[in-house]
């Protein structure tokens, strides 16, 4: 097990570098760069920017250089905030971001899986079909159309949550359900499937039949083993979640770290750019990682070595 | 006596397109689906010889109306007839939902198709490549790589296909594999059928189902990142409508006169909508094991 989770971390740490190197080029092909601006500056003024920000040098010296300074945990300058660190301005937004997405995901899981279960257990009853119903619709709506469909009815006409901005927890509500909708609905999907299967299992006839009570057989032998399927696809829904929290960002105006990466894109910040993709990558990556590790703490059939 | 038997047990011949097309048919929230897709298409096709209003005729005189007989969903801040947008709205998703599968297959399927014949050490090498964009936030790599390409709207299209091959290599190289090991290629190749012979009797119609099925769940991907783009403001270029760029555009006054987001949100979500029902009848249908 240590051998697996040592050689999983080697493998992100060089999927992370591969990452930072795709970037890296796909940056450096951009026309035009990060000093155009409406009102052009004198060449001599951009030679000396470059030189200053060494962009001078050539393009192998500057990835090096970077990746120098990734290991010493520095994302580089921003261009536009000319007096901060990327790192700084990475994890001011840091916070937003990861709440964000967590009360998100542990909305997605409190929805999710409840509703499958509900399903599962009153199979072909009108709780089931609602529920699979609800399921299609709301897996099928992009967050960002759904985001904006909330914000309509609760911020223009019932006028009871606020369009945009961080505070308090009225400002997280809607976004955080725009987010979890997706995942939610593949959530309760997976879980009705699964416990389907389960509960005409072998084990849960004898379970009921030695006269274990209800409760037990359900937490015990059937939610155990249902769960497992629903803990795979976790980490993709995650990851979804993860880089759809961008546009969410952008529409509740929400200073978090995707909001940094648009604003990156559109002033051609490389070091913003930069560093909020790697965010993204790294936090995608380690959350596929936690999964895979707890897929083989739950399930004693998995034994990785 | 016997003759009989063997006709009582057989079942009717059919070729598993008619079986799939039976069944298709029997699941209405598939043909919904397909229908809704269809009556869109339609109009997007038709809009400009029976609409008396133009995507970009503008109307000072009529600025953020609400419904009405002359403008059915409204009109926008500059007085432009927002049904007559959304349908041409229409043409640029469905543009990007179908061109965006043309250059995914044609990356996808290659390169599937030689990482699981060749196998090996290409195979590893190709496989470890799809691994590495599999962690790349997809929407991100796609904004980025748009706002890098620039340009017309083939470049959206391009940008959205280069991140989304991923899955069609990793679904050809599942087939190829499978394939390769099944009796029936081994017999082929046994009775002395060239490998262009395996490819096209087997490997082709095998995979086809398979490929329409992801490229119908593609489709609404394709669709959603483009509105995406244009949201953020990257997208098509102004006065060509999207539906992303309408959210976008009403997002200014969604106080004043919300029509103007509410109808292209709930356009995008009938289309997508549309296309995971179809998606889903014609993974039910063309699953052979469903066969009866």
């Amino acid at each position: 097990m240590t051998k697996y989770i040592a050689r999983r971390i080697l493998w992100l740490l060089l999927v992370i570098f591969v990452v930072a190197f795709i970037t890296f080029l796909l940056m450096h092909l951009v026309p035009g760069g990060p000093w155009d601006r409406e009102k052009q500056l004198a060449p001599q003024v951009v030679e000396n920017l470059n030189k200053k920000y060494g962009l001078d040098q050539p393009f192998l010296v500057q990835f090096g250089k970077y990746i120098w300074g990734l290991l010493h945990g520095d994302l580089g300058v921003s261009y536009i905030y000319q007096d901060r660190g990327v790192t700084s301005i990475i994890l001011e937004g840091l916070p937003k971001t990861a709440t964000l997405g967590l009360v998100a995901f542990l909305l997605a899981i409190f929805i999710g899986i409840p509703f499958g279960m509900a399903a599962a257990l009153r199979q072909n009853s009108l709780v089931d079909y609602s529920s699979v119903i609800f399921s299609t619709i709301f897996a099928s709506i992009p967050a960002f159309v759904l985001g904006i469909l909330l914000m309509i009815v609760f911020s223009v006409f019932l006028h009871v949550l606020p369009t945009g901005g961080w505070g308090g927890i009225s400002y997280i509500i809607m976004p955080a359900f725009a987010l979890a909708a997706i995942p939610a609905a593949y959530i309760s999907r997976i879980t009705r499937a699964s416990m389907l299967e389960v509960i005409r299992q072998d084990y849960v006839r004898t379970a009921r039949a030695k006269g274990l009570g209800e409760r037990i057989v359900l937490i015990r032998h059937i939610l155990r083993n249902a769960l497992i399927p629903v803990l795979t696809i976790t980490g993709p829904e995650l990851a979804t979640l993860i880089s759809g929290s961008f546009i969410i960002e952008s529409i509740f105006s929400i200073p978090g770290i995707g909001r940094l990466f648009v604003q990156g894109v559109f002033q051609r910040d490389y070091g913003l750019i930069m560093g909020s993709i790697l965010f993204y990558a790294f936090a995608i990556a380690i959350v596929n990682l936690v999964v895979d590790i707890l897929y083989a703490a739950v399930d004693p059939r998995i034994r990785y070595d | 006596m016997e003759a009989t038997a063997t006709q009582i047990s057989a079942r009717p011949h059919h070729t598993l397109w008619g079986d799939a097309y039976i069944r298709l048919r029997r699941n209405r929230l598939a043909i919904a689906g397909a229908v809704i897709i269809v009556l869109i298409i339609i109009g997007a096709v038709i809009i400009p010889y029976v609409s008396p209003y133009t995507f970009d005729k503008q109307d000072i005189t009529a600025i953020l109306e609400g419904p009405s007989r002359e403008h059915w969903l409204g009109t926008d801040s500059l007085g432009r007839d927002v049904f007559t947008r959304l349908l041409y709205g229409a043409r640029t998703s469905l543009a990007v939902g179908i061109f965006t599968q043309i250059i995914i297959l044609l990356i996808g399927i290659p390169i599937g198709a030689v990482a699981g014949s060749l196998g090996g050490k290409t195979d590893n090498l190709l496989m470890r490549f799809v691994d590495v964009m599999y962690a790349f936030p997809d929407i991100l790599l796609i904004i980025l790589l748009r706002a890098i390409l620039g340009g017309s709207i083939f470049n959206i299209f391009l940008a959205i296909g280069l991140v989304s091959w991923v899955n069609v290599a990793r679904l050809i190289r599942g087939q190829v594999l499978s394939l390769k090991q099944r009796d029936f290629v081994t017999a082929a190749r046994a009775m002395g059928g060239s490998s262009g012979y395996r490819i096209m009797r087997h490997l082709i119609p095998n995979s086809l189902g398979p490929i329409i099925v992801l490229v119908t769940f593609s489709i609404p991907r394709a669709i959603f990142a483009e509105a995406a783009l244009s949201y953020i403001g990257i997208g098509v270029k102004p006065p060509t409508p999207s539906w992303g760029t309408m959210i976008r555009d009403g997002y200014d006054v969604i106080f004043a006169a919300p029509h103007l987001v509410i109808f292209p949100a709930i356009a995008i979500a009938i289309l997508m909508l549309s296309f995971t029902f179809l998606g889903d009848g014609l993974r039910d249908a063309l699953d052979p094991r469903l066969r009866k």
